[in-house]
């Protein structure tokens, strides 16, 4: 019985795929962002390939100070002559890599600890779940500038407080989707042919869990890249000279009553990205709901 | 034909179409319909053949995109309804027809109490004030058998039965000449069902109301029913007084809808179930639509499509077969 | 009903009790503490610790923590640092700021996006409908402190309408009150479509039309006030959202709030103050959570129903 289940499910879950993917491309708006996601990660791997760290990106040039876009310029220059365009590139790195990796920690630690929760249940979900009650309960921003205050200003610390706050939404949607999936038929079978708990959790409860956390993962990263450029803006991100989105709108504020430029192009970019990324969300989310179809 | 003062309800010729992206439903074709004042027609046919589109078409409530309505005549106690404007079908909606659902429990807002939904068709049709329109509408709940103390509760806090009443009591609160009742027992128990139609029964002769009643159960038109119409695929395929269909039956589909029901008095005779399956509505074939299904099909009836013809009295069906003239169906054969 | 709030409320006390607990645990393991800051000029390491012996502060965490918790059953959460002002009193005075920025900011959202959501949700498939969506993702994705500085140039610098700096005047409420209310827009605009798209499929708008209810007291009164239950939750869940996040906003505009003086408590390692600040903000949303879900009960009556007595339910049902 189990063998035919093997044979049985990965052609299912191919053209399950094939099912998600052709809904997914009938939408114009999640292909849009999809390409511009792909486009930002591919700034983000190759720009320390492209440009030249120290000259181009924190080297300082005080006779080209703060210039109005130009041919030369494209974006302008900051308050040390430094290119902006090729700032705004290279800080694609540290959005990518926060909104990453910040995201990572959270879906590891949420979904291992939502999973456990529904699986459970009994006290530990109760701890577990008042647990998550309580750290949700401290608003977002606050608890992230908490914890890099107290840490101290790095990339690491960056990541690793957008990656708490974004722990407890995996928690609950993990827990949910479990709570869905136990009761189905097919995991009675499967505790009845003698699978280990963590068996069942990993091969057969979490694969149809995936849906709603591929879309909550997606639209976190969006909102991790928010998370981290607003903390960098109010000093509290990657440290100078670190050409962090957040931290070029932060430096263009002093000059923004005669060089406003310098505050629309980070901006701009921070958008982009975050609106790329929740168009390609809304985008899955449509796509891998059953009910939606056609 | 009856005096004009008489009808209470003409359609000749009504067709509805659903223009889809891909595919048109052909839902309604050239369905007529004459109602007497004091008539209750019962509208028979399977899931699929057309009955609600035709209900609600009566009150031009299909939705315009993406349906067509197209018909010669429709009208309500005399009044053009195919060219009223909206305003005008607001005006006669609810107060001169009256239309009943299937599903009691979704049928109500949850978030008005039904005393406001009874009191809210008064006010709109009866110039009425709202204390005015409230106490009416508990004398309607009274009148349906539900204590007049309960208007002032919410749906969610009714039963099934009863919310049917409620719905039942909003319908005829301004004295409608016809009402048209989609299935209204389906959803609910046989037992609740028997209540509901003595209950309709009971109102309709106190009012003198017409009433359509719509439904797939051919015991409860034997039981409310003063003449029946059958459809298939869209079309009327046979009408007449109870006796007329029932005894005398005509049409083979029919003729089906009968030996599918058990029969109680002969226990070990077996169920006859009329094979295969309704026409799909986006592709309707040539000639008769239920030729595919039909034992008694001949060539002509996969060519053309049959009219309605008169078999005496008010009794009609549209059949070819019966062009021959020694024809007849098994069910009445020995009756004849 | 009211054992259903005081439930609730009883529920409320463990999770204070966490939150001001995970605080204040994060906020002692800051480098430096107290003494470093209010040590006179010139004192040495014993000083120091003398110091420190006397006020407490080399005691444990937990002890710490349950000295603190006693203080808070009185209202005393301890004195700035920096000020030598009362913690308490201090966020208390800088609170309205807050909450005046706070219900701006949820009218302009509301009053721009119910009747969008309406718009887009009876024009459902059209051109309209997809470009007010668009908006709404535009308006999503836009770091709201880049809105707010975005606003000042055009608004502020380059055409002088509106301050840019916090007096608290009403004009000077415009800006950030519209920085904040564009982010809250594009949620709710795209709340109200959903809740009305999927109100507009309910069978009972049909009987209500069957009645001849005019097609637009349909849709403004018999499925709007279905509508609007899920709708005033998200209000209130982003009042309480934009409570306590309003900290960019207030620093953008200099508006003088809670937020503000949390990151400035931060900057000057006010430790007092700052633990102090989170956890009454913590409390206040947890408190208007409370009460969204206690509206929620009161507009839609099938919920109401589940918090009645039992009492009142063998009155009602028969």
């Amino acid at each position: 019985m189990a063998n035919k289940t093997d044979k049985t499910a990965p052609r299912e879950a191919r053209s399950q795929i094939a099912e998600v993917w052709h809904q997914f491309r009938r939408n114009k708006g999640a292909m849009v962002g999809s390409v511009i996601v792909l486009l930002i990660v591919f700034i983000a791997l190759f720009a320390d390939v492209f440009l030249d760290y120290d000259t181009q990106v924190v080297g300082q040039n005080l006779a080209d100070r703060l210039q109005w876009p130009s041919a030369n310029h494209w974006f302008g220059t900051d308050e040390l002559g430094r290119d902006i365009f090729f700032r705004v590139l290279y800080g694609a790195r540290f959005s990518c890599s926060v909104g990453l990796v910040a995201v990572t920690i959270g879906l590891l630690i949420g979904v291992t600890l939502g999973a456990i929760a529904g699986f459970y249940g009994g006290v530990t979900e109760e701890v577990i779940m008042r647990s998550t009650d309580i750290l949700s309960a401290v608003p977002n921003m606050l608890l992230a500038i908490v914890i890099v205050s107290v840490l101290g200003q790095s990339i690491w610390n960056l990541m690793l407080a957008v990656g708490i706050t974004s722990v407890p939404q995996f928690v609950r949607i993990t827990r949910a989707a479990v709570l869905t999936v136990r009761n189905q038929e097919y995991v009675e079978a499967s505790k009845a042919i003698g699978l280990t708990n963590r068996k069942i959790i990993f091969k057969h409860i979490l694969p149809n869990c995936l849906s709603p956390i591929i879309v909550q993962a997606t639209l976190r990263v969006a909102s991790a890249i928010i998370s981290a450029s607003s903390l960098s803006f109010l000093g509290l991100g990657v440290p100078a000279p670190s050409p962090e989105w957040g931290a070029l709108l932060s430096g263009g504020r002093k000059y923004i009553r005669d060089y406003s430029y310098m505050t629309l192009f980070p901006g701009l970019a921070i958008m982009i990205t975050v609106l790329a990324l929740n168009m390609m969300g809304d985008g899955l989310r449509d796509s891998l709901d059953p009910k939606l179809k056609k | 034909m009856a005096v004009e003062k008489d009808t209470v309800l003409e359609v000749e010729n009504l067709n509805v179409k659903f223009v889809l992206e891909e595919e048109t439903v052909e839902a309604v074709n050239g369905v007529s319909l004459h109602i007497k004042k004091g008539e209750t027609l019962g509208l028979v046919g399977e899931t699929g053949a057309g009955k609600t589109t035709t209900a609600l078409s009566i009150l031009r409530l299909i939705d315009s995109p993406p349906g067509e309505l197209t018909c010669d005549k429709l009208e309500v106690c005399g009044k053009d309804v195919l060219h009223m404007t909206t305003p005008e079908l607001e005006h006669i909606r609810g107060s001169l027809v009256s239309m009943i659902f299937q599903d009691p429990m979704t049928s109500l807002n949850p978030v008005f109490t039904v005393g406001q939904q009874i009191a809210e068709s008064l006010e709109l049709h009866e110039n009425l004030t709202k204390s005015q329109a409230w106490e009416k509408a508990e004398e309607m709940l009274e009148l349906v058998g539900i204590p007049k103390e309960r208007a002032i509760e919410y749906p969610h806090q009714f039963s099934g039965g009863m919310k049917q009443r409620v719905i039942i009591a909003i319908a005829l609160a301004c004295s409608p000449q016809l009402l048209i009742a989609d299935e209204p027992t389906t959803a609910l128990d046989v037992t609740i069902q028997a209540q509901i139609l003595h209950l309709m029964r009971e109102l309709k002769e106190k009012k003198n109301t017409s009433m359509i009643l719509i439904t797939h159960d051919l015991g409860i038109v034997a039981e409310t029913c003063d003449r029946v119409a059958v459809m298939y695929a869209g079309k009327i395929i046979e009408e007449g007084n109870l006796d007329e269909v029932f005894n005398h039956t005509i049409h083979p589909y029919t003729e089906g809808l009968f030996n599918s029901l058990p029969n109680i008095k002969n226990r070990r005779s077996k169920l006859q179930p009329i094979h295969g399956l309704m026409p799909d509505p986006t592709n309707l074939p040539k000639g008769c639509a239920f030729a595919p299904r039909c034992n008694y099909a001949t060539d002509a009836c996969r060519e053309r499509s049959p009219q309605m013809t008169e078999f005496g009295g008010t009794h009609r069906a549209a059949c070819l077969a019966y062009e021959n003239p020694g024809f007849h169906i098994e069910r009445g054969k020995k009756n004849g | 009903m009211y054992r259903y709030i005081i439930k609730r409320l009883l529920l409320m006390i463990p999770v204070i009790i966490g939150v001001s607990f995970l605080i204040f645990v994060i906020m002692d393991m800051a480098p430096g503490d107290a003494v470093d800051l209010l040590a006179p000029e010139g004192a040495t390491a014993e000083d120091l610790d003398v110091i420190r012996h006397e006020l407490g502060l080399d005691q444990p965490v937990v002890v710490r923590y349950v000295k603190y918790m006693g203080g808070m059953l009185h209202g005393d959460l301890g004195i700035s640092y920096v000020s030598k002002t009362d913690v308490f009193d201090t966020y208390i005075q800088k609170l309205p700021a807050t909450i005046t920025l706070s219900f701006a900011s949820i009218l302009v959202s509301v009053l721009l996006s119910v009747p969008l959501g309406i718009y887009a949700a009876t024009r459902h498939g059209s051109i309209q409908d997809n470009i007010s969506m668009i908006l709404a993702m535009i308006g999503l994705s836009m770091p709201n402190f880049w809105l707010g500085l975005l606003l000042i140039i055009a608004f502020s610098l380059k055409l002088g309408w509106f301050p840019s700096g916090g007096d608290q005047t009403l004009s000077s409420l415009v800006l950030p009150a519209i920085t904040i209310g564009t982010g809250l827009m594009a949620t709710l605009t795209r709340t109200t479509r959903s809740s009305m798209l999927d109100v507009l499929k309910q069978e009972y708008l049909r009987t209500a039309r069957a009645k001849g209810v005019p097609e637009k007291i349909v849709v403004t009164s018999h499925a709007l006030r279905n509508a609007l239950i899920p709708i005033i939750t998200i209000i209130g869940t982003q009042l309480a959202g934009v409570l306590g996040g309003s900290v960019l906003t207030e620093t953008v505009f200099a508006w003088p709030g809670v937020g503000r003086l949390i990151v400035d408590s931060l900057n000057m390692r006010d430790t007092p103050l700052v633990t102090g600040s989170i956890i009454m903000t913590t409390i206040l949303l947890s408190i208007i959570l409370l009460l969204v879900d206690l509206l929620y009960a009161a507009v839609d009556p099938r919920i109401k129903a589940q918090y009645i007595t039992k009492k009142g339910r063998k009155k009602n049902g028969k």
